[in-house]
């Protein structure tokens, strides 16, 4: 992975530095709130419903088993023993006190991380494939490109302070795993007809109040101008990108106003003079990122398929993590395991200090140290022998770990909500924990198959509930809580934005909902269809007619058994 | 008379900045003798006249373009950029247009709500002149430009990307 050298080390103390000072000045009342604000968002720094949530970047996802360790530590020392692993890849703890924010800065730095663009109108962390470098639909390994617009994002001058936050993300397999059609800009690695690697660049994809999956404005760009492109995108935006309206303010109302085509012809404009410019990459340089992604030294090893099979035939328990949380590794007699942060009693996402020194410990022990975090909000240890998977699952079962519940029902992504932001109209990790405890059968989550389920708080839809295949969003009526529910969204290559079904509910009867859609799913479903797949085949009305055929009870507030 | 930022100095300056009135026509407006900083719509309705002069700079409002300064940037002493509140970043690339586009070599000032935090972001992109907010420190401002001595993307003041500019060689990866 990559590692910091002198000049990212002094950029980074410098800004501590400065950090500090700001958070000085701040309690010295030199700043007002107001003035602050920018300046503590740009440093990953939010006011929520209870105390200050700080958020640290973990670019593309990527950590060591010391900086984990090092997060484990700030979780203990300066939080409540836990954090939260966010679909930004990123982590954040809830029960921040400002004054700590600089010294947790300085402990961030001492592992080579930072908060820098994790929150505010700037160039967030990028985000790709938690699979990137050893998947084997890969076309190439993403993240020295990654790493590259972290660098050169970190701090631009010009677009610090854009119309609204900005986030790219990268995929370079031929499963789409970064979701990059509902991103700012989504960055996708093809091959032209010679062979040559190249990017293929979407702009204005995005959720929030106005979901739109992105547009293609670039077939094929030559990897050594990704970064003067992306700056032409980024300077169209920074100048003609709306202001006046904060929910109107993102690119991709840019893009759908003027039409991805005339945006398209923006960028080139812009782009001219800047091409061959000194922000070109040279080979150099490339080469000197991807040193840094070289392959761990594998060893020379054999598919273990008859072992395993021994060991999934005697032990349905490992069988089922087999089937969901083991991924197919490029290297022979290695494996990708997803640990999930997805079971009762837990916010989905939610790792304790604990569950984290021993993750960091796995890591040493099975995946050379080094580990990544999923915008599913799960964590995966990526090179993981064959041979270790028996004993990698006892000790993450032991942990609280295992649950075998990798993209089934349970596995759901789900933003902090009402019980933390300030943003939100509705709680959301109740519903998810009421849902989880109501499908705990994993036989049954595994009966049902494949399925998305995104919850959001709110309509900043940090939760990807638009791209769900149950999406749920908290809704605030006249005080109350409530929940709409969509159907048909997807991610990946057949990004969908799901459809709301009809008027919303209350929190309890949100499980009986989930159950009534399922119900439809199995009465319908054909050949081994996955949820998804019924749904783009029967349409939502047939779920619909289900769902509101009678009135679903809720259980907390008998008066309220009609939907609203 | 009022101190403002300049080359990384604290400068008496002598400039006054003119807002067009309420209601008044560009082309109407009288635009005072002495050095004067008025408004680009103002240039452009008086260009011929006003140009005549060496006392007159222009400032540019953060939605307008400086594209028109094309023909300009060679006499005018000074072209500011306003920044109506300091989260309004457009002044930032116009600053990038005025500098690399139209090739403005001559003096870049941030007016408006110009405050120390986002000074260094300013004096990146070309700006040279800062007219600090009135009811802050200038002393303390003037500090901000040497909040960081790197950078890794280039800009005005510093042409070449961190990768261009040092070798930053290969660390080995500790096994």
């Amino acid at each position: 992975m990559y590692r910091y050298d002198q000049y990212d080390f002094l950029i980074v103390k410098q800004r501590a530095a400065q950090f500090r000072d700001q958070v000085r000045r701040r309690l010295a009342d030199e700043l007002t709130e107001e003035e602050f604000l920018p300046l503590r968002l740009q440093n990953g720094l939010y006011m929520q419903r209870h105390a200050y949530m700080y958020r640290i970047a973990i670019p593309y996802g990527h950590l060591s088993s010391t900086q984990l360790r090092k997060l484990a530590e700030i979780a203990d020392t300066y939080d409540r023993g836990y954090g939260h692993f966010t679909t930004r890849q990123n982590i954040q703890f809830n029960w921040i006190e400002l004054e700590d924010t600089p010294d947790i800065l300085d402990h961030l730095i001492s592992v080579e991380m930072h908060s820098i663009q994790t929150s505010g109108n700037d160039i967030r962390n990028t985000t790709t494939d938690q699979y990137a470098g050893v998947a084997r639909d890969e076309i190439i390994d993403p993240r020295p490109y990654a790493e590259l617009v972290r660098q050169w994002s970190t701090f631009h001058p010009e677009f610090a302070y854009l119309p609204r936050k900005f986030k790219i993300a990268f995929n370079a397999a031929a499963e789409d795993r970064a979701a990059i059609e509902v991103h700012d800009i989504g960055i996708e690695a093809v091959k032209n007809a010679d062979g040559e690697p190249g990017f293929r660049v979407l702009v204005g994809g995005g959720l929030g109040r106005t979901p739109i999956l992105g547009s293609f404005i670039r077939e094929f760009l030559p990897p050594e101008h990704l970064l003067t492109y992306i700056e032409a995108i980024l300077r169209v935006y920074n100048l003609f990108g709306r202001r006046d309206n904060k929910f109107k303010a993102r690119i991709k109302i840019l893009v759908k106003a003027v039409g991805a085509e005339a945006f398209a012809r923006m960028v080139e404009t812009e782009w001219v003079d800047l091409k061959d410019g000194p922000g070109t990459i040279t080979p150099e340089e490339l080469a000197r990122v991807q040193a840094y992604f070289t392959p761990p030294p594998y060893a020379a090893l054999e598919d273990q398929d008859a072992a395993l099979d021994a060991l999934r035939a005697n032990n349905k328990g490992f069988d089922n993590w087999m089937k969901r949380n083991v991924v197919a590794h490029k290297i022979p007699g290695y494996a990708i395991v997803v640990l999930s942060l997805k079971k009762p009693g837990v916010a989905p996402g939610d790792a304790s200090a604990e569950q984290m020194r021993a993750v960091a410990d796995l890591a040493d022990s099975f995946s050379f140290g080094e580990l990544r975090v999923t915008h599913e909000q799960n964590l995966v240890l990526a090179d993981v022998r064959q041979s270790d998977l028996h004993t990698v699952w006892e000790q993450a079962k032991a942990l609280g770990l295992a649950t075998p519940n990798i993209g089934l029902l349970t596995d759901i992504i789900c933003c902090p909500g009402g019980d933390f932001c300030s943003l939100a109209n509705a709680k959301s990790i109740p519903i998810a924990e009421a849902i989880t405890r109501k499908f705990e059968d994993i036989d049954f989550q595994h009966d049902i198959g494949e399925i998305d389920l995104n919850m959001s708080g709110c309509i900043n839809a940090c939760g990807h509930h638009h791209i769900g295949n149950i999406g749920i969003l908290g809704v605030d009526k006249d005080g109350s809580e409530w929940y709409q529910i969509s159907l048909g969204g997807a991610q990946g290559r057949q990004s969908a934005i799901g459809k709301i079904i009809g008027p919303s509910f209350a929190a309890d009867q949100v499980p009986g909902v989930i159950e009534r859609l399922l119900q439809v799913y199995v009465g319908q479903r054909i050949d081994g269809e996955r949820f998804i797949d019924t749904v783009r085949r029967i349409g939502i009305a047939p779920f619909k007619e289900h769902v509101y055929a009678t009135p679903i009870i809720s259980t907390a507030k008998a008066e309220e058994t009609q939907y609203a | 008379m009022r101190e403002i930022i300049k080359d990384k100095a604290i400068i008496q300056d002598d400039w006054s900045l003119l807002q067009l009135p309420e209601g008044e026509q560009p082309a109407n407006f009288s635009v005072p003798a002495g050095k004067q900083i008025v408004p680009l719509e103002v240039w452009l309705a008086q260009r011929d006249s006003l140009r005549q002069r060496a006392d007159i700079g222009v400032w540019i409002a953060s939605h307008e373009q400086p594209d028109a300064l094309r023909d300009d940037v060679g006499v005018l002493p000074v072209i500011a950029v306003d920044f109506p509140k300091f989260t309004d970043g457009r002044g930032y690339s116009i600053a990038y247009n005025l500098r690399h586009r139209l090739g403005y070599a001559g003096e870049l000032r941030a007016i408006g709500d110009v405050l120390r935090d986002q000074m260094f972001y300013m004096l990146r992109v070309g700006f040279n002149a800062f007219a600090t907010r009135p009811d802050r420190s200038i002393e303390d401002a003037l500090k901000s430009l040497d909040d960081f001595t790197e950078a890794y993307q280039a800009a005005w003041d510093q042409k070449s990307p961190l990768f261009r500019r040092v070798n930053r060689g290969t660390q080995t990866i500790p096994g």
